[in-house]
């Protein structure tokens, strides 16, 4: 299982950067701002003790009817160290907009891509943010609580697949 | 008028344009709805858009109007070929949430049929794989040997492959009469077929050529694309969660993890053929191990109570309705449990809100990230070796997009 000393050694490393800190069933969970949060995950990814080099997951729980509203949920792997971390930023509803992780590791690209098409949260400096499952003219996004689960979206138009296979944003 | 056209025609050299072409969404060698757009000089691919399309499943939207229970047959249907792995994954995932342990006897019933279910997701995988490389007497031979997999899952759990065994707790029932003889024949005879397809492979120059050198996937950028399971280790990384993380008895046996040098195609194939062999033996050990005893958690809030105390008292009626139409009911909490599936981490981040059905079920699948990493891949090969290459990530349609 999983290292229980990494979060007092995140916690040391990076004073005043962690909001919260927790330990539930085994795993270590940190909570983080936005504004910090390209310096914490460089941090985690760089510093020697971390080498947190493989980003497991990247996903988003939508809390509907809190505030903040959106919780945006990072699952981290070291696989030289073998220890685990859960990193979370909380964004609210009017601005939901978190700092991409893409320039450090690369699947990030695709998995923030996913939690944009699902959820509708941005994320800044996103080199290519375009939904991924979805297509382009569907409206609304499914995983968001307040999406009806018994609609149906109207068909869009065929268009040009050659030249012009992604509408523009 | 027609005059001018051809001249325009004639100046501009095919050769010479960069050309842009789909490829998909239903071509016969991508299973699923995928779409690879080609930007391409002659047969080279200069740059590669994947588009992995939507099946409209919605699983994890589904699985929040749902029970707990109810999501074991949803996860099934994520990865069909390896449906064990996923039901374990989830009822491990729930089960923590719970702060219970399920039986004994149950856990080491998991893994000897998540390793079943491994070797069939393999031989599927390295069957099709050389079909559309030529091979097409090996494909059959692996059909062969996963079609023996699939009895042996079939008189376990009822079903081929929407099988539903695993519950939050438990499993749905024990393993049948004689199942170790049956495994033990079984193995004799995907020893056999592994050596049939050995002989026709591993020395065979078109699979060689066609595989060797293809699709090469450094350990950095392997890594960097949280690409997990028999490609990060063709590679020459040993990450196995089997061994990094054990989740069930996994650290009671013997096994090694193989790894490849060039993380070529030809490295996956021979890691997926051993990964085949490992498995053999995690189970032969498991079936040595394996105790005698429940496959259920005793606790009526959790495991349904037996059918003849359904029939039989109202006590046991009640118990059973409150299960089935209330779920078990998880104290609030998070919770992110890894296995390893066929194509790698397999990761179920379940959130609870302490009612009977899920608040998010998300889930790490292991294929998406092959799909990311698939254009860096294929940058600077040639159209062919899509297929050869597509095969190897293996994805499967129902895990990669939900």
């Amino acid at each position: 299982m999983a290292d229980t000393t990494v979060l007092a050694k995140v916690e040391a490393a990076l004073p005043g950067k962690i909001l919260e800190s927790s330990t539930l069933h085994g795993d270590e969970t940190i909570v983080i701002s936005r504004d910090d949060a390209p310096l914490v995950f460089r941090t985690l990814y760089d510093a020697p003790e971390f080498a947190f080099n493989l980003l497991v997951d990247v996903t988003a729980v939508d809390f509907f009817g809190k505030e903040p509203r959106f919780e945006v949920v990072y699952h981290l792997k070291s696989i030289a160290l073998s220890h685990r971390l859960r990193v979370k930023i909380r964004v609210s509803e009017d601005d939901p907009v978190v700092p991409t992780v893409s320039s450090i590791w690369k699947g990030g690209n695709w998995l923030e891509r996913e939690v944009w098409d699902m959820y509708g949260i941005r994320f800044s400096h996103h080199p290519d943010l375009r939904r991924i499952l979805m297509y382009e003219e569907f409206r609304g996004y499914p995983l968001r609580k307040d999406y009806p689960v018994d609609r149906r979206q109207v068909l869009v138009e065929e268009r040009d697949p050659v030249n012009d296979p992604w509408p523009r944003r | 008028m027609a005059e001018s056209t051809w001249q325009v025609t004639e100046q501009l050299d095919p050769t010479s344009e960069v050309m842009s072409l789909q490829m998909g969404p239903s071509h016969p060698a991508t299973h699923g709805t995928v779409k690879f757009n080609l930007k391409l000089d002659g047969e080279k691919i200069l740059d590669m858009d994947v588009e992995i399309g939507y099946l409209h499943r919605g699983f994890e939207k589904m699985c929040e109007q749902r029970t707990w229970n109810h999501v074991v047959p949803y996860t099934d249907r994520l990865n069909y070929i390896s449906p064990l792995i996923n039901n374990a994954g989830f009822a491990l995932a729930a089960e923590r949430l719970l702060d219970i342990q399920a039986p004994e006897r149950c856990q080491y019933i998991r893994m000897i049929m998540s390793e079943i279910s491994r070797m069939a997701d393999h031989f599927t995988c390295l069957g099709m794989a050389a079909a559309e490389a030529g091979a097409i007497s090996v494909a059959f031979y692996a059909l062969e040997a996963r079609e023996t997999l699939f009895d042996i899952i079939t008189a376990v759990t009822g079903a081929r492959l929407t099988v539903s065994y695993a519950r939050v707790g438990g499993i749905t029932q024990d393993l049948p009469a004689g199942f170790a003889e049956r495994v033990r024949s079984a193995f004799k005879d995907i020893r056999a077929v592994m050596s049939d397809c050995d002989n026709l492979l591993s020395k065979n120059r078109i699979f060689i050529d066609r595989m060797s050198g293809i699709g090469v996937l450094s350990k950095e950028d392997a890594i960097s694309y949280g690409v997990t399971g028999p490609l990060l280790r063709a590679s020459g990384v040993p990450y196995d969660v089997r061994k990094a993380d054990p989740y069930l008895f996994y650290d009671r046996v013997d096994f090694d993890i193989p790894t490849g040098t060039e993380g070529d195609n030809y490295d996956r194939f021979s890691v997926r053929f051993e990964e085949i062999r490992q498995s053999i033996r995690i189970i032969e050990q498991a079936l040595d191990q394996i105790p005698e005893g429940p496959v259920r958690v005793d606790d009526p809030r959790i495991s349904l109570p037996e059918k003849k105390d359904v029939y039989g008292n109202i006590e046991g009626l009640m118990n059973h309705f409150k299960l089935v139409i209330e779920g078990v009911k998880i104290p609030p909490g998070e919770v992110y449990q890894a296995v390893e599936g066929g194509n790698g981490e397999l990761g179920f981040y379940l959130v609870s809100d302490g009612s009977g059905r899920p608040y998010r079920v998300r889930v790490r699948p292991p294929c998406f990230f092959g799909m990311a990493a698939l254009g860096q891949m294929l940058k600077g090969y040639m159209i062919s070796d899509i297929i050869t290459t597509f095969g190897m990530v293996n994805m499967i349609g129902g895990e990669c997009d939900r």
